[in-house]
């Protein structure tokens, strides 16, 4: 392992900014965030970085390090070709408050128009029964750190400035949380269409690429939740008794990842939940 | 009148800290009908409740049908070592299973048992498989919720907002004064109660599994302000953490991963927990590896075992000294660690299963695939059971309208917390607290705030920009760190915690120095020097009440006095205040008296 690497960071702010070079000393298992700490601590006091649990967890540390969407804790200085800068920069999508920080409060609003959950009644003896397959594919959802980088990536809020009329991926497998709860209540497919602008969404994966959960964002959540909103055309009956009889509509494939490798996926047939 | 200048804010109920407990108390707050702010450090749900993994302990008989408020309190009472106040763990322990029902209705999925109830899992010190979860991430889905129930209240949220000092009138609280991180300017708030909620203090050990936030700042604002601090002698140290590679170290390793059945061994490959078996628990664990194994075999298939429990599975102070001991006597793994291992006790399937978080976390960030290799792990400096000083009932602190929840209070979990009953306490106490302090905000008027406090507390923040040249707060962070982790760690004794407080006293002289340059704006090393006030509070308080406590009880160990103290020591609480000429003072307290009824519960046998 090279025992320095030089470090090519933006600061700046929304009005502009230049590229700065920090050479760093490297350690075994060193990941970008360290390097980050190392410089705001020896070199430049006043970086802006934001962080939280350096451990994959909260989703704090969202950059672009060479151009490539990711979190800082969970990316390892080793991955890179030795001798060669690293580059670091900002989320591309939000307005960058200072250095590496952006402002992700339209994440925060968009979380805010979406209806909250509300649940159908307890069974008589005060629990809600659900089975552990009829939850799997949600908790796949609920895994979301909230790390807004799909949102970063995503091309209708990064090229297309749509942040008025489109909530996003991250949004998309919140939305697809609601809609296959066994509990909830709300419908909420006509906003889907009309409010959140799922209908903007063509499919590209990227979203899926960047997660760093490897929530398989498209193929379990967006196309599920698009496939009901146009092929339901909003027949409540159709939709009420879906939610009530505790089935799914359709046997969907669910596409399982392999941690640590986001691109190789297999397919697995869902179990029959009837 | 305040200030022009500042930028006032006012709410009937002010929270500080937006983790599960800040949540929580907003959340019920908000529910009375009040105006409720809710401030935080950092972004909405990335406080370090994200990090809890395995899970939270709720008596619900889900799994053993046999559990039920009684075995948790006592089981709680065991594991802090009697040294809690009986008031909170009662009604913590009875609370906790509505606190998780609650959490199901607001959109929370935990795993399920077969018939579709909410599935529970082994932990440390807890009689019966107690711990509801969601794989490695319950946390995470915690705050999640609810975050996502919270904003929907309307409360109103400031991100990125620091708070450097707590107004009172001499008697009550009536405000605060801070910062935003973003452009440094300053904001003044004015409230008829505040619930802190603001977490731990992990920050000030070199070996932490904390998040940058854990700087004790409610614990030092409070004690600014008036209110007492109680129990800080003892720290959890954890006893898995991570030990190598050097940018992780410290890093957590949940404990479900004893709970899935993952045994200590030492370099020799022995498994070590036999040898550590305390006299408390000699009755209820497992002597010999088989009887061990036959326990967590049946415990995971739900069958009510004869065998008694597995020593990897005793409470996380009895642990951690064991790992230090091996490691001490040369038997520890080649990165000063003992070895964790998962890999020959469970399928691979289940492991990935089970412990994704960790799966994942070794992979990436260790080059370890713990479903062949074993981990290496140490104790890392975890949680807090001191802090705020709260009435049982109220969680008022003895300033009036300032109530406490979480980790920044004390009193729940005596000498030891154990694992799961802190994402319990949050849930169980933040609401109790919310409650209360919208009820006294509904009783009383606001007050306007003191001119003169706010013109102190804005020139006390900017005090490091004062000089040109002076110690970096980065550098004096690491200093702390190290001195901390040397003299007032996972072992103590009366010279090293002499030592301690003199390190100390040199780095309160050095913050009074510090030099900070740059805009205001998102500017690191200023954070980095206001938060050093508060972590140099609650160290000294920690420093302090440890050498006073001659004895060794949980999350406090002594070389020089190495057992627990059946007399005089068990009878007491250390309390630290701000005396009248701003020094630290401190008292021995008694506990409280335990009342008949309870002291039956604590007799009964299971």
């Amino acid at each position: 392992m090279a025992d320095k690497a030089t470090v090519r960071v933006f600061r700046g702010n929304e009005e502009g900014g230049e590229f700065k070079e920090y050479e760093v000393e490297t350690y075994t298992g060193m990941v970008v965030l360290d390097a980050i700490h190392e410089i705001q601590a020896k070199q430049a006091p006043d970086l802006a970085v934001r962080w939280n649990c350096k451990a994959g967890r909260c989703g704090s540390c969202s950059a672009e390090v060479n151009g490539k969407p990711r979190l800082m804790c969970m990316t390892r200085m080793s991955h890179f070709p030795e001798g060669e800068p690293i580059t670091v920069t900002p989320m591309r999508t939000f307005p960058i408050i200072k250095d590496l920080v952006t402002d992700v409060s339209f994440n925060y609003e968009m979380a805010k128009k979406i209806p909250p959950f509300k649940p159908r009644p307890r069974d008589a003896d005060g629990h809600w029964r659900m089975q552990q397959y009829d939850i799997d594919r949600i908790q796949e959802f609920r895994k979301c750190i909230e790390c807004f980088l799909c949102q970063n990536v995503c091309h209708v809020l990064r090229d297309h400035d749509k942040k008025k009329e489109f909530a996003g991926p991250r949004f998309f497998i919140h939305l697809a949380t609601l809609e296959m709860h066994p509990l909830d209540t709300v419908d909420r497919r006509q906003m889907m269409k009309d409010d959140f602008g799922l209908g903007l969404c063509n499919i590209t994966k990227c979203c899926t690429e960047v997660c760093p959960e490897h929530i398989q964002i498209t193929d379990n959540g967006i196309i599920p939740i698009k496939e009901r909103v146009a092929d339901d055309n909003y027949d409540p009956v159709r939709w009420l008794l879906s939610k009530f009889s505790g089935k799914k509509k359709k046997s969907l494939p669910v596409i399982q990842s392999t941690p640590g490798d986001a691109g190789a996926a297999t397919i697995k047939s869902k179990k029959k939940t009837a | 009148m305040t200030e022009k200048n500042f930028e006032t804010h006012e709410h009937d109920v002010l929270v500080i800290g937006a983790g599960g407990a800040g949540l929580r108390a907003a959340i019920e707050a908000s529910a009375m009908g009040l105006s409720v702010g809710l401030i935080c450090k950092s972004l909405l749900g990335k406080a370090h409740t994200v990090m809890a993994e395995g899970g939270v302990a709720a008596a619900l008989g889900n799994v053993e049908s046999r559990d039920n408020w009684r075995v948790h309190f006592r089981d709680t009472m065991k594991g802090g070592r009697y040294l809690n106040q009986w008031r909170m763990a009662q009604l913590h322990a009875q609370e906790a299973p509505d606190r998780v029902n609650e959490l199901e209705e607001w959109g929370a999925l935990f795993d399920r048992t077969a018939d579709g109830r909410i599935l529970q899992r082994n932990f440390g010190g807890h009689t019966y498989p107690r711990l509801a979860h969601v794989g490695d991430r319950t946390g995470l889905e915690m705050i999640r919720t609810l975050q996502q129930h919270g904003i929907h209240t309307g409360m109103h949220v400031y991100m990125e907002c620091t708070l450097t000092r707590l107004f009172t009138d001499g008697e009550r609280v009536t405000g605060c004064f801070g910062y935003w991180r973003e452009n440094g300017k300053f904001v003044v708030f004015k409230t008829k109660a505040i619930v802190m909620a603001s977490g731990g203090i992990g920050r000030i050990f070199k070996i932490n599994s904390n998040s940058w936030e854990c700087t004790g700042d409610g614990q030092a604002l409070a004690y600014l302000a008036g209110a007492e601090l109680m129990d800080m002698e003892f720290m959890q140290f954890h006893p898995t953490g991570m030990v190598w590679p050097p940018s992780v170290r410290g890093t957590l390793i949940t404990e479900g991963v004893r709970g899935e059945g993952g045994t200590l061994r030492n370099k020799d490959g022995k498994r070590i927990m036999f040898g550590y078996i305390p006299e408390l628990y000699a009755g209820d664990t497992a002597q010999t590896e088989e009887e061990a194994d036959t326990w967590l075999q049946d415990s995971a298939k739900g069958i009510a075992s004869k065998a008694k429990r597995t020593p990897d599975l005793l409470p996380r102070d009895i642990v951690a000294r064991a790992i230090h001991t091996e490691v001490k006597a040369g038997r520890g793994s080649p990165h000063g660690g003992v070895f964790l291992d998962i890999a020959t006790r469970r399928s691979a399937e289940d492991i990935k299963k089970k412990l994704p978080a960790m799966y994942h976390q070794f992979m990436e960030l260790g080059d370890v695939d713990i479903t062949k290799e074993p981990m290496e792990v140490g104790p890392t400096g975890h949680y807090t059971m001191g802090g705020i000083k709260v009435d049982s009932d109220t969680q008022e602190s003895r300033v009036k309208g300032l109530f406490a929840a979480g980790e920044c209070a004390a009193g729940m979990h005596g000498s030891n917390r154990l694992g799961g009953n802190s994402l319990s306490d949050l849930l169980v106490f933040g609401r109790i607290a919310g409650a209360h302090a919208g009820k006294y905000a509904k009783s009383v008027q606001a007050k306007e705030l003191d001119k003169g406090a706010i013109q102190e507390a804005e020139k006390e923040a900017l005090s490091p920009f004062d000089h040109a040249e002076g110690p970096n707060p980065f550098a004096l962070h690491e200093d702390l760190m190290n001195q901390m982790q040397k003299y007032v760690g996972i072992m103590r004794n009366a010279e090293d915690l002499a030592s301690g407080m003199k390190e100390l006293e040199r780095l309160k002289f050095s913050l009074g120095k510090v030099a900070v340059s740059g805009p205001r704006h998102y500017n690191s090393a200023w954070h980095e020097a206001i938060d050093m006030r508060n972590m140099l509070i609650v160290s000294e308080a920690m420093a302090k009440a440890a050498a006073q406590r001659k004895e060794s009880r949980g999350g406090h160990a002594r070389e020089d006095f190495s057992e627990m103290d059946k007399e005089h020591f068990a009878k007491v609480n250390i309390v630290l205040r701000r005396g009248k000429n701003g020094e630290m003072e401190l008292e021995e307290v008694p506990l409280p008296p335990v009342p008949d009824e309870i002291k039956k519960v604590l007799e009964e046998k299971e």
